[in-house]
């Protein structure tokens, strides 16, 4: 198998069910190996597009653009022929394992036949590859893990078999969609760990896509952030958090609480975004973040900024600490 | 835990114990017996901001039933104002129930989707029996916790999360409560919207002389409203403190591991945030 350069490369990416657009053109290359991730709110089309990625979208949704992946294009591809890469070149965790696995199955057979359909080894050494797995993930009494149904065990137990799964076949591409979310802060961690490590020894890309910051800021090394459907900044993680040049990736970063200015009797204050992120089928014209915007001016009325550049880009008609560089 | 300070609790549980008997494991084995909250002291003063974290499963949310009085406990006091709210009658009862309100994780399974944002607001008041035209009363706590008069006539599939839960705020406001209660209030919300709804219960506190009690998983959540935090686990409180003290130097096991599970950006970006 020869490795391409890139595990994926997304071009002009929509995502519409005819009347709305989740997701209105997005681009964006993870290079083999790389990790990046995809940030937004809830509405912003981070989910839909990772799930056009997959060929999962929902009933009456539909992707147009090109996604190559492994030297084909997603988009065109039959619904057959997605479904023999899943799992194989492109696999993905679901934010809630409770709902992904099949509860009337052992979740060792469910790892198993992953590996049986897509390597075609047999079921002894299936089941061999799945207790390596499952060791790997650090689950306590392998065996008897592997014969349990997926209510037996806990929240975190089952995240960690979902992770398995998805790194059954040494997929190219691992996407994870909130793979903590529904899961303890304590067991959070963990569950990062293993998952770093995991696609680390790999080297399989990673795309990572959550509300969360400090996530991305700990497993990936750049970041889109999207916004009612577009990505409005991209870069190097490093980049991009410290120097944001979007106000909304600023407002973002701004109202993480961390505990470095907190007053003693309650009384910090959170930095806010003010007002809400708009409806798809009611997206204000110009620039769609311009409604919140600090720094909004009649051209972000009228006019919606491109993202520029390639490596760090903005799509931002005044874009914040962009006095260090030339400004436009 | 150090200096008393001199004050009477508002709401108050002292030595409240719980225990609930688990289904038989075998025909002829005894119904083995879990005890979800042991021996808990927590109260709240008068215009206080009071903090409580915990993993899930640790009594959290149990802890909320005793406080609202909508379950006994087997052991111990539950005392709103001085009386024992399961002793006191009926009128000192209601009293306690207006008094007393709560505001939980997901406003969405929180409002009922068939009834109009006015009609919702209402309910509280509908409930407690108490009567009159409150039409002013609901444009005051609208006023309060930021949202337009339009929204009375709406329902909620037409807010988002965020508006939602200042909604949910809003209801909880109606009785002119003494105490808020809010479990996980900004856990179901995106982050931008979390501060508001953050700032807003810290608002009312100010503005309106509310104790608040703030439960949640994420201690820096809850150390930005709360001047005092008692941690949790498995049905104890194993530490007290002010929130930077608990981060700077947390004590009981249970602290130290929620401590260590909060992300940050920064150390992200240094490279060993999963040490």
């Amino acid at each position: 198998m020869s490795a391409p350069a890139n595990a994926l490369e997304v071009r002009d990416l929509v995502v519409t069910n005819g009347e709305v657009a989740a997701v209105r053109g997005v681009s964006f290359t993870i290079p083999a190996g790389g990790r990046m991730g995809l940030v937004g709110e809830s509405g912003s089309g981070k989910s839909m597009t990772a799930l056009a990625l997959m060929g999962l979208l929902p009933m009456g949704w539909g992707a147009q653009g090109s996604v190559l992946h492994d030297g084909v294009d997603l988009v065109t591809q039959s619904d057959r022929a997605l479904s023999s890469r899943r799992g194989r070149t492109l696999s993905m965790v679901f934010q809630d394992p409770l709902s992904s696995l099949n509860p009337v199955r052992r979740v060792g057979d469910q790892i198993a036949w992953v590996i049986r359909r897509h390597t075609g080894v047999d079921r002894r050494e299936a089941e061999r590859q799945t207790l390596d797995l499952v060791r790997q993930m650090k689950l306590p009494r392998p065996e008897q893990i592997v014969r349990a149904y997926p209510h037996e065990i806990s929240g975190g137990q089952r995240q960690r078999i979902m992770i398995a799964m998805a790194l059954a076949c040494y997929p190219q591409l691992i996407i994870a969609d909130e793979p903590t979310t529904a899961l303890d802060v304590t067991v959070q961690k963990q569950v990062l760990r293993l998952l770093n490590a995991a696609v680390k020894e790999r080297n399989s890309a990673l795309l990572m896509i959550t509300h969360d910051l400090p996530i991305i800021a700990a497993m990936c090394d750049s970041v889109a952030v999207m916004y009612a459907g577009r990505i409005v900044e991209m870069g190097p993680v490093g980049e991009v958090f410290r120097t944001p040049r979007h106000h909304y990736t600023r407002g973002l970063l701004e109202s993480q609480p961390t505990m470095d200015n907190i007053a003693l009797d309650g009384s910090s204050r959170l930095v806010s975004i003010p007002g809400m992120v708009p409806p798809l089928h009611d997206l204000p014209a110009g620039c769609a973040f311009h409604p919140r915007c600090p720094a909004a001016s009649e051209r972000c009325r009228s006019a919606m900024p491109e993202l520029d550049g390639r490596g760090r880009a903005a799509a931002c008609w005044h874009p914040a600490a962009a006095a260090v560089e030339a400004a436009p | 835990m150090n200096a008393q300070p001199s004050r009477r609790p508002l709401l108050a549980l002292k030595g409240v114990t719980q225990t609930y008997r688990l289904a038989r494991q075998s025909l002829f084995a005894a119904r083995p017996i879990l005890t979800v909250l042991d021996g808990i002291d927590f109260d709240v003063g008068p215009g206080e901001a009071v903090g409580l974290v915990g993993e899930s499963g640790s009594g959290k949310t149990t802890l909320t039933r005793m406080l609202t009085g909508v379950e006994r406990p087997q052991r111990g006091e539950v005392s709103f104002d001085g009386e024992d709210v399961w002793t006191m009658d009926a009128a000192e009862r209601a009293r306690f129930r207006r008094a007393v309100q709560v505001v939980l994780q997901n406003p969405r399974s929180s409002l009922d989707p068939r009834m109009r944002i006015g009609t919702s607001l209402l309910e509280p008041l509908r409930s407690l029996g108490v009567r009159g035209d409150h039409a002013a009363r609901v444009h005051q706590v609208l006023d309060q916790v930021g949202l337009s008069r339009t929204a009375l006539e709406r329902f909620p599939h037409e807010f988002s999360g965020g508006q939602l839960q200042r909604i949910a705020i809003a209801r909880a406001l109606m009785p002119n409560p003494r105490v808020l209660i809010a479990d996980e209030p900004v856990s179901a919300l995106d982050v931008s919207i979390q501060a508001q709804v953050i700032n807003l219960m810290q608002d009312l506190v100010h503005d309106l002389g509310l104790s608040l009690v703030f439960i949640a998983h994420d201690l820096s959540v809850v150390a930005y409203t709360t001047s005092r935090v008692s941690v949790m686990s498995a049905g104890r409180i194993v530490e007290v403190g002010r929130p930077l003290d608990l981060f700077t130097a947390p004590r009981a096991e249970a602290t130290q591991s929620l401590v260590g599970a909060v992300l940050r950006v920064e150390t992200g970006l240094a490279g060993h945030a999963l040490d």
